[in-house]
């Protein structure tokens, strides 16, 4: 079966060709995407849609060798995002369902990120626990079997993500600032500066970096460096305070959960620290690190669930619309 | 007006009152800094509009969209955003005229030109001498008057 997926939810164009469970192409219209953490790129006006629905469709066929008439179905992200350009990739997904007389399946956008995981390693087996961690979420996910998860957590402010890149700007790094400050730590003391980490107490599973960012803000107000402290100090312990949550949120969920396995899926699972101190902490936990390609926003995870679903059965009526909220089926 | 908040929770307070009082249709822009408090009025506001989700900085989401009462809430946040031409890229004109919703947008200079001559400004100003206060000033308003 041939699957032709979509994604539009917010400032990418993708596009992927899945053939019984194999990625055969994963197009996205930014040069950038892997240098990235979230996959955010700046220049937005770049990235328009409609424009670019075509072309990144016809170079992801063309990348696959797929002639357009074989494709059996189209997936295409129904929401969360963005009404208007969720809009703009569901319509085009309906044209070309209706125009070639076969299925079109509507997909969770979350859901599929979390489904990339399977792709990632075949051996994946429910349950496990995932987090998701990027510059627009910071969640934990346990994941019981296809449609029955729970989301454990979740951050209150911030994303993660956005905690590195809003550092970064504030220390005066560059952009994106996740590796950027991941650069400007090396060498640095993660224990220089005490910076909070929120919400830790009790079993709590939420996550909060507003505060972090504030603090970072006052401690910059009157810095400057000196034979104590240096700006390589600051990055490393700013870094740390943000592993250093995710880390013990993750290691509470599994605990809490009895889980055996743990994904780390997101633009920030790049981060080195994060990696290092997660195998640390969990030790006796089989820990996954999806490639960033199936991290970041991209076409695979929605040709890949949206073969999934259709082989589980699930029609749908053409008649579905963009949902800027969608919610998972949680149970 | 001007009004000086003391906490997170004085903020949230006053913002939660002005949702009660702005109707449907209205766009505000927050104005202010990193760490000013614009994301922390949006949390109040929404609480105002009886929003129990956790509403969180919708800076690489640009916008978060949330069911509220007596209308909705559209969170829209234009950081990543360097011209007004990416915010109409990404169906800005449906936040510029919410129906059924009220819009608030952060950072909401950097697409000053095409917002509505009506809009609410709101600055947010952070003083180092009391770092927990935080200094809203709003105009444009029949409250300003």
């Amino acid at each position: 079966m041939i699957i032709l997926g979509i994604e539009t939810s917010c400032d990418e164009t993708a596009v992927s060709v899945c053939r019984n469970g194999e990625i055969l192409s994963n197009t996205v219209s930014s040069q950038l995407i892997h240098n990235s953490y979230g996959g955010v790129v700046p220049e937005i006006a770049s990235r328009e849609h409609e424009k670019l629905l075509n072309i990144v469709v016809d170079k992801s066929l063309g990348e696959a060798g797929i002639n357009l008439a074989d494709v059996d179905a189209v997936a295409v992200t129904q929401g969360p995002g963005l009404a208007g350009t969720l809009l703009t990739g569901i319509s085009f997904a309906k044209g070309l369902a209706m125009g070639l007389n076969i299925p079109l399946i509507p997909v969770n956008h979350l859901e599929a990120h979390i489904f990339a995981n399977f792709l990632v390693d075949p051996t994946l087996e429910y349950p496990f626990v995932c987090l998701l961690v990027s510059g627009g979420h910071t969640q934990l996910w346990h994941i019981k079997n296809m449609d029955s998860y729970t989301l454990l957590g979740e951050t209150r402010d911030d994303a993660a993500g956005e905690a590195f890149d809003k550092g970064a700007r504030i220390l005066g790094l560059g952009y994106p600032g996740g590796p950027a400050i991941e650069t400007e730590a090396i060498g640095g003391n993660p224990d220089a500066v005490h910076f909070p980490r929120g919400l830790m107490g009790n079993d709590s599973l939420e996550f909060s970096y507003s505060g972090l960012k504030t603090s970072l803000l006052y401690f910059m107000d009157d810095f400057k460096e000196n034979v104590s402290i240096s700006k390589n100090d600051v990055a490393a312990s700013y870094q740390q305070a943000i592993v250093d949550s995710l880390v013990e949120k993750m290691n509470r969920a599994v605990y809490q959960t009895k889980s055996k396995t743990c994904v780390i899926a997101g633009g920030v699972a790049a981060n080195k620290t994060l990696r290092i101190c997660s195998r640390e902490k969990l030790a006796n936990i089989r820990i996954l690190f999806p490639d960033l390609s199936f991290c970041t926003d991209n076409g695979a995870m929605v040709s890949f669930l949206g073969e999934v679903k259709l082989n589980a059965g699930y029609t749908t009526n053409i008649e579905f619309g963009a949902q800027p909220n969608l919610k998972m089926a949680t149970s | 007006m001007v009004r000086n908040c003391r906490s997170v929770t004085e903020t949230q307070e006053f913002a939660a009152e002005l949702a009660d009082s702005v109707p449907a249709g209205h766009v505000i822009a927050l104005l202010g800094n990193l760490g000013s408090g614009k994301t922390t009025f949006a949390q109040g506001f929404a609480s105002g509009l009886g929003i129990r989700e956790h509403v969180g900085s919708p800076t690489f989401k640009l916008v978060s969209e949330y069911a509220g009462f007596p209308h909705n809430l559209h969170h829209v946040d234009c950081y990543r955003l360097q011209h007004a031409d990416d915010f109409f890229n990404i169906g800005g004109e449906r936040y510029l005229a919410p129906e059924h919703a009220v819009t608030l947008i952060e950072w909401a200079d950097i697409i000053s030109e095409v917002l509505p001559k009506e809009t609410i400004i709101i600055k947010f100003r952070r003083s180092k001498a009391e770092p927990d206060t935080r200094t809203i000033t709003v105009k444009g308003w029949y409250l300003d008057e």
